[in-house]
């Protein structure tokens, strides 16, 4: 009973989540920009708070796709009603800059996880493992 | 002389353990390629728990990220010289 009164008086539950999109190694940085800028309108038009936001550069995929073997990854982290997931992978689907694409949900232990990860707590972790390998 | 064989190299008994419950981890990052190499084998593939000692919650976790990874080819799906 409780659940279905808190449905009608908050329509719009906002939840938290994240999204990786891969760009294709053939665009300059001004053309990056801009396409990254055009996702983050989408988000902003369908009501989308966002939170963090991380631009890796150009990394070298895992295995080729398209048969480029290197991508411009971007990740973006927001709060928002689900709504706006369908509208923004509609968005990464009609842009064929865009190769790869992930958006997932986060449960509370990612979205504790991901401030930590912002404040840099891993950060020096990270850095041991690359002198390493 | 015994004429009982005795193993020579008497392996220790040493009890697996989960990692993430005993080191208090709740949330596998996808993103962190590095971390998941430790639970995939030389070509890629998901090491079973039994060699890894990982509980079953955290193993559909395991499981889940190193999907997650390999679509956004941080890891890859097939590789003969991963380590």
């Amino acid at each position: 009973m409780q659940a279905k009164i808190k449905t009608i008086i908050e329509p719009m539950e906002l939840k938290n989540y994240e999204t990786v999109f891969i760009l294709t190694p053939l665009l300059n940085d001004a053309q990056m920009q801009e396409t990254v800028e055009k996702f983050r309108q989408v988000l902003k038009e369908n009501g989308a708070d966002i939170i963090h936001e991380e631009n890796w550069g150009l990394r070298k995929l895992a295995y080729p796709i398209q048969k480029k073997s290197t991508g411009f990854y971007h990740l973006v982290e927001f709060k928002a009603p689900g709504t706006v997931v369908d509208a923004l992978e509609l968005a990464y689907r009609r842009d064929e800059k865009v190769v790869r694409f992930l958006t997932t949900a986060l449960d509370k232990h990612a979205v504790a996880y991901n401030e930590r990860r912002r404040n840099g707590e891993f950060k020096s972790q990270a850095k041991k493992e690359e002198v390493k390998g | 002389m015994s004429l009982v064989n005795e193993r020579v190299n008497k392996p220790e008994n040493r009890q697996k353990y989960c990692r993430f419950k005993k080191s208090g981890i709740k949330y596998i990052d996808y993103k962190d390629g590095n971390f998941l190499l430790k639970f995939v084998n030389e070509q890629g593939k998901i090491l079973p728990r039994r060699l890894t000692g990982t509980s079953l919650k955290f193993q559909r976790k395991v499981a889940q990220a190193v999907a997650r990874a390999r679509h956004l080819a941080i890891l890859p799906y097939v590789t003969d010289s991963l380590k």
